[in-house]
């Protein structure tokens, strides 16, 4: 990623989206950037910590990401937020009052859908937000256009005073093309000048700028009636003309190369005039985006006759093998016969958690506690809720979980009444999102026990600092947040706190076991680190004695990718009831000597391997 | 239709596949090509499915390949082969590694792994080239070679010349050292060799 940082201008370079957005802010002088990390988004801030004069960071979450980045505009300097399509959802308070003052410097805000739910609790589209807070959207439809438009967004921005939303997806953010970059251009921040009327919104403030919001939506219809963003491919066979933004552009160009397009790059507010342009030059128009019909049914309330989700799917990405069968059957023609086989029958491949990883020890002990209803958050940990734990019943939003199990246990009916209520979320996410829902839940005397899994990262977007770990974005040293003292200032008693090795499960289980009795809240953090991040050391790996291994299959309950079942049984047990017998190996070479699974062996079937390990042999030393 | 070549790259996370599609999609452009390189990979880090697409040519518009028009289908695990023989265009190749990983939920016993998933492939009446890149890694010294062993076993299946595949190969290993050099050198000509010995066998 730093390689992107020296290229000189004109390169042309294969780009991602992000990567390629990350140039574009880098080029146009901006001098604060900030973000929570969030899949597809999250390379947008990685790479722009990489480039050299601008100040980039972590934030808590998305709304101080956008908080920051207002300030940084309110005081002249052209400023960058970026999040996933959630992280809206947070950041909107701010956003919505934003859009009353404006800005000086140029304010673009990237948000990434996840269109098609790789990696999301949801599929929303933040396109909505432009018509919610009256901001402009523009749509890229690759990795140029993502770098063009981001430039063209910061001169809109400081020439309307508003907020640009650079609305990608993941089929932009991730897709890798070729991008021709340019150089680094000098922005001279205005300075703050005081001005309550503009920047302190109370109500008698905020009122009148309404009015100057509805004048400024007026604008920006007709600047985008005339945006080179926005333009039409006349095309030559007109039976159906599209209009199509972000990468259903693609899709429609690929699959129907002679058809009149209407590009809509700067789709809100979205220039009604230009597409009645296009529908006069066609029989039948077809609006194409992904997800939500927003550009459809602004045109239906236009009085525009176009057809859109009446005959596109409204979940999902669109491709050219969903767009062609959908115009072949509007055009009354034989829908197009695919070469392609039938798709093969064949086991999922959920992802799984890391050989080693901490979590692996807490799920497997919640496994074999009876009697909880667990509340979820969102992370690596969510995984829990597979096989072979099955121990997390509930994932709503960041930081949720806290909240959730409070509500679980204030609205517990009869049939719950003896259930024991648990909360888990990682560090991160109870930076997020998650400290205020402890509070709340210590202020009303919730009877909940929270297990907080400490792993000094940001795991599932790739292990990013945050003030757990004591590093900012650029892995220097920065404070460090203390957990037990965090939770005991916001009111858990001490005797209340524990913090475990999550490798100890004897430990773990008596601490859960203890806690989930005690009628009040109790915070269990677990300490060890994610094992993809450099304070995590490997120890020496383990392998199975064949011979002593009784195939009991207690080990496989842990859940360690590096468990392999080299043959299955069966057994009668002295009471006459037959059980599975799974006999096992571990793939020694991938082993990092955690011992999770030499615990649950009632045989000690599980050793460490005999050979001298490649691996490089380090010490856990004490105090980690 | 368009003229894009279009090379599907498949297999578990962590494996390499990314990468080894992104050292493709520069070969392709350094001869001049548009390319565009794209994944299906949710959580791909842990353990998931991946399948990195790779499309290029004059123009590239639509980064996916669409069901039925890959015309290679290169598979760093033999059920993940299986899995996307969909994509693959009629007369279309699979050059498949014959290493199994089989995950978690196979080993607790709640699905199976195919018995033979080359026969599988097989029968559906695909072309495919089987080798075990692993060992071939592995006999070099370094299993970690088995990607540029992959990138090797894909060379003469392209619409260009395997040197100019090799030459971006050996791009990534310039600043470790002449050393890493040669052994990447070697594991791209040995799993290019593999590729060819099996096909002169079926042949």
């Amino acid at each position: 990623m730093a390689a992107v940082m020296p290229a000189t201008a004109a390169s042309r370079l294969l780009l991602s989206g992000n990567e390629a957005v990350a140039r574009a802010v880098w080029e146009a002088g901006v001098k604060v950037a900030a973000a929570y990390p969030g899949t597809p988004s999250t390379e947008m801030m990685e790479v722009i910590s990489t480039y050299p004069d601008l100040y980039a960071e972590w934030s808590v979450n998305e709304k101080v990401s956008l908080e920051v980045a207002i300030g940084a505009a309110y005081a002249g300097s052209r400023a960058f937020c970026c999040m996933k399509h959630v992280g809206m959802n947070v950041a909107s308070d701010a956003l919505m009052t934003l859009t009353l003052t404006g800005v000086i410097g140029g304010l673009v805000i990237a948000i990434a859908d996840d269109v098609g739910l790789s990696s999301s609790q949801n599929e929303q589209d933040s396109r909505y937000w432009g018509r919610f807070a009256h901001v402009p959207v523009f749509e890229p439809a690759d990795s140029q256009e993502a770098y063009e438009m981001t430039l063209v967004a910061y001169e809109l921005s400081e020439k309307f005073k508003v907020p640009v939303i650079l609305r990608m997806t993941t089929r932009i953010n991730h897709v890798k093309s070729l991008v021709t970059v340019g150089e680094r251009a000098q922005h001279i921040g205005a300075g703050f000048k005081k001005e309550p009327g503009r920047f302190v919104m109370v109500p008698g403030n905020a009122g009148k700028r309404i009015p100057l919001m509805f004048q400024r939506d007026i604008e920006l219809r007709a600047y985008a009636e005339t945006s080179p963003l926005n333009f039409i491919e006349a095309g030559s066979d007109r039976r159906v003309g599209f209009i199509a933004s972000g990468p259903a552009y693609m899709h429609v160009k690929e699959s129907f190369p002679n058809a009149p397009v209407l590009k809509l790059g700067f789709s809100c507010p979205v220039p009604f005039e230009k597409c009645r342009e296009l529908a006069a030059m066609v029989d039948q128009v077809v609006v194409v985006e992904e997800v939500e019909p927003l550009v459809e049914n602004e045109l239906k309330a236009q009085g525009v006759k176009v057809l859109g989700k009446d005959i596109l799917p409204l979940q999902g990405e669109l491709s050219p093998n969903v767009l062609r069968p959908a115009i072949a059957r509007l055009l009354g023609e034989p829908v197009p016969e695919t070469q392609a086989l039938p798709a093969m029958q064949l086991f999922p491949r959920p992802p799984t958690m890391c050989v080693a990883c901490p979590h692996l020890g807490v799920y497997y002990t919640l496994s074999q506690v009876r009697n909880l209803n667990i509340s979820g958050d969102i992370g690596c940990y969510t995984l829990g809720a597979g096989h072979p734990w099955n121990a997390l019943d509930t994932c709503v939003s960041m930081g949720a979980s806290m909240g959730v199990a409070l509500g679980m246990d204030k609205g517990r009916g009869e049939a719950d009444k003896d259930k024991r209520i648990v909360a888990v979320i990682g560090d991160s996410t109870f930076l997020h999102m998650g400290m205020q829902g402890l509070l709340d839940m210590v202020y009303n005397k919730g009877n909940v026990t929270v297990l907080l899994l400490d792993n000094r990262a940001v795991g599932m977007t790739g292990g990013q600092d945050n003030p757990g770990n004591g590093r900012d974005i650029h892995g220097e040293e920065a404070p460090r947040i203390d957990f037990a003292k965090l939770v005991s200032a916001l009111g858990v008693k001490e005797e209340r706190i524990h913090t475990v090795n999550p490798y100890e499960l004897p430990v773990l289980f008596k601490t859960i076991r203890d806690e989930v009795k005690v009628p009040d809240v109790s915070v269990i953090i677990t300490d060890q680190p994610c094992v993809l991040i450099k304070d995590y050391h490997k120890l020496k790996p383990f392998e199975v004695i064949d011979d002593k291994c009784t195939g009991c299959g207690n080990c496989i309950d842990v859940g360690c990718p590096a468990i392999h079942v080299t043959r299955r049984g069966k057994e009668v047990k002295p009471s006459g009831k037959e059980v599975d017998l799974a006999f096992v190996r571990i793939e020694s070479s991938v082993c990092t000597g955690c011992g999770l699974c030499v615990q649950p062996c009632a045989p000690k079937a599980i050793v460490h391997y005999a050979p001298v390990s490649p691996i490089k042999l380090v010490n856990m030393g004490c105090g980690v | 239709m368009s003229d894009n070549t279009n090379i599907l790259v498949v297999g578990i996370g962590g494996q390499g596949v990314m990468t080894a599609t992104e050292i493709l999609a520069e070969a392709a452009i350094a001869l001049g090509h548009d390319a565009k390189k794209t994944e299906v990979a949710g959580m791909a880090q842990r353990g998931g499915v991946v399948s990195s697409h790779l499309r290029f040519g004059k123009k590239v518009l639509s980064p996916q390949i669409t069901p039925g028009t890959a015309d290679v289908l290169l598979g760093f695990e033999s059920a993940e082969a299986m899995r996307w023989q969909h994509m693959l265009k009629q007369g279309g190749i699979t050059l498949m590694n014959t290493a199994r990983l089989v995950p978690p939920v196979v080993e607790l016993g709640l699905f199976d792994y195919p018995e033979d998933p080359l026969a599988e492939i097989r029968k559906c009446g695909n072309k495919v080239v089987a080798f075990d890149a692993t060992s071939i890694a592995q006999a070099l010294g370094d299993i970690r070679l088995g990607n540029t062993v992959m990138l090797g076993a894909i060379a003469d299946h392209l619409p260009f010349g395997a040197e100019v595949l090799l030459d971006c190969v050996l791009k990534r290993f310039q600043r470790k050292g002449e050393q890493m050099v040669e052994l990447n050198r070697r594991a791209f000509e040995a799993g290019r060799a593999a590729v060819g010995e099996a096909e002169a066998a079926l042949a």
